[in-house]
Order: structure tokens, then C-alpha cells, then sequence
């Protein structure tokens, strides 16, 4: 990991000193254990600041799109690489602009899951390998890594960057997954109340501060529908039908474009699984279009293009 | 979106897609049809609704 962090140091300010980009986008330490923020620097002295652990889970191509028409760098693992193609395909980075330092993921970590493991705040947190050295006030553990994966990154597929112009590191091997998801089959099997049950229990916490849609990287619309006034698609406040109605059509709008990088899990303050309505329609789309986003550059999503083969048993 | 509102737990049969020409006034009673004799039997709904009072 550390070679893997001055690699990305020593690339981010050649690319800064020698004019090619304007701005390299990564991430820095933050001023506690664990929460490494997004950060874009534009000097090669501070390329410095520059790091990468496993508690990186923020989706950078999230804060590519906001910076058009300049020749920028992002720190892109897997998921954020797939996250810069659909941005390509989507027309909202144009690949001249775009230098992708490349990293092999590790996988990222729970932070909601290690913080209850250790009970009190966290202090200090290093990583060797694959053990994670945790510490509180009065506690120190070793705790091992594979245990306290995020979920989605227990299932990723592409833990190599999919586009890159540099790699940082050597790849990881892929694994390869007999059912990719297991937890939509598992709600899929409840009863129609159970799983109406299943998704209120999973919203009742929102406070609708939007952390999800802010951290998505598909979320790049300049007004979005839960802010429009004229007309007013959604309620504003706490009842549940509004906020249900948030999180169904924000999911929807993900459909066919969603990478699962499950920065709108890592960035909720509540610790909600936002991933149970992206993933449905992960599925979906794989199911009915052998669709997996992010994957190409020279492939519309099954949403943006017509074909005669298209399923159609739903309409009548 | 039928599928993800079924995944949600709204039964299946009360949302419904068709593609009726203007032409097709026969199809659109049948569909009707279709659609209202569903919907009755799955009763009112109690999911998704906005209590106003």
C-alpha cells in the first residue's frame, strides 16, 4: 500500500509540474482516524497530502464531472473507473480531459462495523496487509480485514480499474461469484408485506440530508427532482411516504447506471443500506440486458439505446 | 420500474403497462377490464399513499 501511495505522490506531481492537468483529484488523510476526505490539489508540493487506505470508500468520478472543461487527474479504483466510463458515456467528462491513475482495490472497509466492534472512538487505525490494527482510548485490536469489508466490496467483481492511463500497483486477482446477489434474492423472497416491511424498517432512520445523492457520482443533475419547487415532484419533509418516494426514484434513476461503489451507504450518517433499491436494478438490468455498468466506453446503457430484442412481456 | 415497485413490495397486479392505439378501442376496454377486476381483488392499497389529514 505504501509503494502504491508514493507511486500515486510521484504521478500526481509530475502530471502537476509538467502543466498536463490542472488539478489532480484524490484522497487525503482526514483530521480523524478512518475518515480520508476527497481532496483536489493543483500544486505538486501538495501532491503530498495524497494517500490511499482502505477507508477510502468515497467515489471520486463523483467530483470529476464538477470540474468541466479542464484537464484533470483522478485516483480511480475499480468502481470509480467504471463510475468515469459511465461519465464518458454519459458525455460529462470528455477522455482528452481525463488522466486516470489507477488503482488495484484492496477492498474498502465498514466503518459502521469496526466502530461497533471496538464499542468506543476510534484513535488510531494502520493497516499491514490484510489486518487492521484498531485502537481506542483504552483498547487495541487486531482485527482481520476480509471480516470487515464493506458488502459491496465483499462482491465486486472489478476490483481493477476498468480505464486507466497509469497503475499504481500490481492487479489483484477478481473473484468469481456463483450468485452476485444473494441479498436481493433473500428480499426477494419475502411476501409482497414483507418486503414492503423490509424497505420501511430500512428508511425509517432517513433524515433526508441527501448525503446519498451527494455522494453519488450519477447524481450529476444541476437541479434535482427532490429540489424543484415548480413542480413539486416530492414532499420535503419526514413523512415516510415522501421519503420512501425519494429513495425509490433516486434508485431509479441509477438504473442501468449504477456500479454498486456504495458511496451513498458510505457517506449515510445513519447507516442505511441505500444499496437495497440500487440493487435490484443492478440485477435487473444484468438479468434482462446481460448489462453491467461502467464496463466500455463504446456501449450505450440498455436504458439510452433501442433494441428489437428488448424484454417487452410487461406490456400489454 | 414495475419491477423495482414490485421488489418494494407493491403487488404486481396493481400496476400495469399498455400500449393502446386509438384505434384500439376493444383492447382498451379489455384492458380495463383486466386491470379493475385485479386491482379489486387485491383490495385498497395501503402502501405509498400520503396521509393528508
Amino acid at each position: 500500500m505504501d509503494t502504491c501511495i508514493q507511486k500515486i505522490r510521484e504521478i500526481a506531481g509530475d502530471l502537476l509540474e509538467k502543466g498536463e492537468v490542472e488539478r489532480v483529484i484524490g484522497f487525503a488523510e482526514g483530521s480523524i482516524p478512518m475518515a480520508t476526505s476527497p481532496v483536489a490539489i493543483s500544486t505538486k508540493e501538495d501532491a503530498q497530502k495524497l494517500c490511499f487506505s482502505s477507508t477510502c470508500g468515497l467515489n471520486l468520478a463523483n467530483y470529476a464531472s464538477k470540474e468541466k472543461g479542464k484537464k484533470i487527474a483522478v485516483v480511480a479504483k475499480g468502481c470509480d473507473s467504471r463510475n468515469l466510463v459511465t461519465h464518458i458515456v454519459e458525455n460529462q467528462i470528455d477522455r482528452d480531459n481525463l488522466y486516470i491513475i489507477g488503482v488495484p482495490c484492496p477492498g474498502m472497509v465498514d466503518k459502521f462495523k469496526i466502530a461497533a466492534e471496538m464499542g468506543g472512538e476510534i484513535t488510531g487505525f494502520e493497516e499491514a496487509g490484510d489486518t487492521l490494527i484498531v485502537s481506542t482510548v483504552d483498547d487495541k485490536k487486531e482485527l482481520n480485514k476480509q471480516d470487515y469489508l464493506r458488502h459491496n466490496c465483499s462482491l465486486c467483481t472489478h476490483k481493477n480499474p476498468v480505464l486507466f492511463d497509469v497503475l499504481v500497483g500490481e492487479e489483484v486477482e477478481e473473484q468469481q461469484l456463483d450468485n452476485a446477489y444473494p441479498d436481493v434474492d433473500a428480499i426477494e423472497a419475502l411476501t409482497a408485506d414483507g418486503r414492503w416491511k423490509h424497505f420501511e424498517e430500512l428508511t425509517q432512520n432517513c433524515i433526508r440530508c441527501y448525503a446519498c445523492r451527494n455522494a453519488c457520482p450519477l447524481c450529476y443533475c444541476p437541479t434535482c427532482f427532490v429540489d424543484e419547487s415548480g413542480p413539486q415532484w416530492v414532499g420535503k419533509g419526514q413523512d415516510k411516504t415522501d421519503v420512501d418516494t425519494f429513495h425509490f426514484l433516486r434508485a431509479f434513476h441509477c438504473a442501468g447506471r449504477c456500479t454498486d461503489c456504495g458511496a451513498c451507504v458510505e457517506a449515510c450518517p445513519m447507516g442505511i443500506n441505500v444499496r437495497d433499491f440500487t440493487r435490484k436494478l443492478n440485477k435487473d438490468a444484468q438479468d434482462m440486458f446481460g448489462w453491467e455498468a461502467g464496463l466500455t466506453i463504446d456501449k450505450r446503457p440498455p436504458l439510452d439505446a433501442y433494441s428489437p430484442d428488448d424484454p417487452n412481456d410487461f406490456i400489454k | 420500474m414495475g419491477n423495482l415497485l414490485e421488489h418494494m413490495g407493491i403487488e404486481k397486479d396493481r400496476v400495469h403497462f399498455s400500449w393502446i392505439s386509438s384505434a384500439e378501442a376493444t383492447k382498451f376496454v379489455d384492458v380495463v377490464k383486466e386491470i379493475s377486476d385485479k386491482v379489486k381483488a387485491l383490495g385498497p392499497n395501503k402502501k405509498f399513499v400520503k396521509d393528508y389529514s
